[in-house]
């Protein structure tokens, strides 16, 4: 597939997953992903792969979990109150350091919420989401596009390094209908000796397993994982910057929220205002060295989200509090509209020249 | 002299970790002689639970995995699905399988995985040191049933093969005992068919065993087993509740 075709995000993930050699897909309906679920029951069979509706979320990431066991490349998805009954599991698959794909097409909450975009998500899956010490690379597309490149990146992102990679879309980017170009992908050759394929009588067993009860042993080994994780921070971080050169103000905004940003950005230059954008598209790792970098310069920050303000304190820990943070925002799944960022971006021009 | 008893290959040379008197043991050994006996050490993985049973990923010398409490049938099902011609069997308790893993373990029978299910009944979750279990008796005293098990207020046992044997999907449930040496022959024999069913690709076979805690029940060894014989297998009848393929040999001679 080298030609670009119209596709929805949530099939671009889909088939981009698919692409990857992913061929095992587990799921449980809820909006807005599910159409990740339905391409997926469509195309697995016919290509000897599986797929198969779940009982609950619990039990598709437990599946997922058995798969990447068994050393082979697995996925599921969800939406974002699927995505706190799965937080179980991505603790389970973290301790035990196995790969693995998860999908949270965001929508608004807390509790049942409602079915419309949010990122309200970010503490969930920066922080680790379920219990103890852990992470998951956090991947937040942007485009339709990105849907599909990410899907390819996560998916030897967590090979790479052990460990659970998710895709943080919104309802918006799933949804939403662009052209998309699936990249030529090679698979990675990475040794999976660890896996759970049966002795063949040849080797000691292995075992796959959290449970540690020896504390220095326990302290042992969540070391050794921070010491990945340290890698993951020093070498994966990606962001886009956008008129960040000579901008006074710059806007932080990821997903949707940064398409609607870069809109007023470009409205704001129209007006005179040095205003610029940096994207991160890891959310975890955070390009926290850009901002860091950014804050040499600019005299003040917006934190564009749909959220109460979440991503706004990792923005603030980048910049050491060095500058300003403004937070523009809308929740409950509505979205800025790029006059309110213009606006948000004129005031906190005001706010300077005083 | 010639080797009258040894422990199965299966096994691995780890120390046991469980109470003095507990049939674990007993039917550790039993699913090892299996895996022994049907030759598919090489190609076997096992699914371990959360409860007493957690550290049998030491126990067993086949690739091993350790889930999450109540999330064995799901591992299971992975694995299965990523790997079609290894045998996977999950190692469970009541609390593990019949409570927190109960949507787990009947969709796992329902979609007749192909997989091995050992369920451990003792009536009381051990682990944590003896509350009442999804299995507990009715007027039987556990640390959160000090005045006995009301099923006025907490309700009635589950009956874990009565209950599965009602759907379509299993290929095969039947419950046993290990509690004397004629029962153990019996179970021995039971976990021996739902290996091979795997093998011939039948589907979800499950085996309650019928099992005690001396320690969580607050009796001896002995008379553990005793209590067993009076007041678990009178509750839990011991026999084959479903076996889809001799129904369907039936139904041919009809």
């Amino acid at each position: 597939m080298t030609d670009k075709v119209l596709m929805k995000g949530n099939e671009a993930i889909a088939e981009a997953a698919i692409a990857a050699g992913c061929r095992h897909y587990f799921g449980y309906p809820i909006t807005p992903q599910t159409e990740i679920a339905a391409y997926m029951a469509k195309r697995m069979p016919k290509i000897g792969g599986v797929f198969l509706q779940a009982e609950s979320e619990i039990a598709a990431i437990n599946m997922v979990y058995g798969v990447a066991a068994a050393g082979k490349r697995a996925m599921t998805s969800s939406s974002s109150p699927g995505i706190s009954l799965k937080s179980e599991g991505i603790s389970y698959i973290a301790g035990c350091d196995l790969p693995a794909l998860i999908v949270n097409v965001q929508r608004g909450g807390p509790g049942l919420g409602g079915i419309q975009p949010s990122q309200s998500d970010y503490f969930q899956a920066t922080r680790g989401g379920g219990h103890g010490d852990y992470h998951m690379i956090v991947l937040a597309p942007a485009y339709v596009q990105e849907m599909a490149d990410l899907t390819l990146r996560g998916f030897d992102l967590a090979d790479i390094y052990r460990m659970p990679v998710m895709i943080l879309a919104d309802g918006t980017i799933g949804q939403m209908m662009e052209p998309v170009k699936m990249k030529e992908y090679t698979p990675l050759n990475i040794s999976k000796d660890w896996a759970v394929t049966g002795t063949k009588m040849k080797r000691v067993h292995n075992i796959v397993n959290s449970l540690c009860l020896e504390p220095e042993q326990l302290e042992e080994s969540n070391f050794k994982r921070y010491e990945r994780y340290k890698a993951v921070l020093e070498k994966e971080p990606m962001y886009e910057e956008y008129l960040t050169d000579d901008a006074d103000i710059i806007i932080a905004a990821f997903g949707i929220a940064a398409r609607v940003s870069k809109n007023a950005v470009n409205e704001a230059r129209k007006m005179g205002i040095r205003v610029g954008l940096i994207r991160p598209v890891t959310l975890w790792p955070f390009p926290k060295k850009a901002f860091e970098k950014a804050a040499d310069r600019a005299k003040a920050f917006i934190s564009v989200e749909l959220s109460m303000g979440q991503m706004i304190e990792d923005v603030e820990l980048a910049v050491h509090c060095r500058r300003p943070v403004y937070l523009c925002n809308r929740v409950g799944g509505m979205i800025p509209s790029p006059e309110q960022v213009l606006s948000k971006i004129k005031e906190v021009e005001e706010n300077l020249k005083k | 002299m010639s080797i009258v008893f040894d422990k199965p290959h299966a096994l691995t040379d780890a120390p046991l970790h469980y109470c003095p008197g507990c049939t674990h043991g007993i039917i550790h050994r039993l699913v090892a002689k299996a895996i022994d006996d049907l030759d598919i050490e090489g190609s076997t993985v096992g699914v371990a639970p959360v409860g007493c049973a957690v550290m049998a990923y030491n126990y067993f010398a086949c690739d091993m995995v350790e889930a999450a409490h109540g999330r064995a049938p799901a591992v299971a099902t992975g694995l299965k699905r990523a790997m079609p011609d290894n045998i996977i069997f999950t190692y469970q308790g009541d609390g593990d399988l019949a409570s927190i893993g109960m949507a787990e373990t009947v969709h796992a029978a329902t979609r007749n995985e192909n997989i091995t299910v050992i369920f451990v009944n003792n009536a009381i979750y051990g682990m944590t040191g003896g509350q009442m279990a999804p299995t507990s008796l009715p007027g039987q005293v556990t640390q959160t049933s000090p005045y006995g098990r009301d099923v006025k207020l907490c309700g009635y046992p589950i009956k874990i093969c009565e209950l599965l044997s009602r759907l379509d999907g299993p290929e095969y449930i039947e419950r046993v005992a290990v509690n004397n040496v004629k029962n153990i022959k019996a179970a021995e024999k039971a976990i021996k068919k739902a290996f091979e069913n795997q093998i011939n690709k039948k589907g979800f076979s499950l085996i309650e065993v019928i099992s005690s805690c001396p320690t969580n029940w607050g009796m001896t060894p002995e008379k553990a087993l005793s209590w067993i014989e009076e007041n678990m297998i009178p509750y839990y009848p011991l026999g084959v509740y479903k076996d889809r393929s001799a129904e369907k040999k039936e139904g041919e001679q009809q």
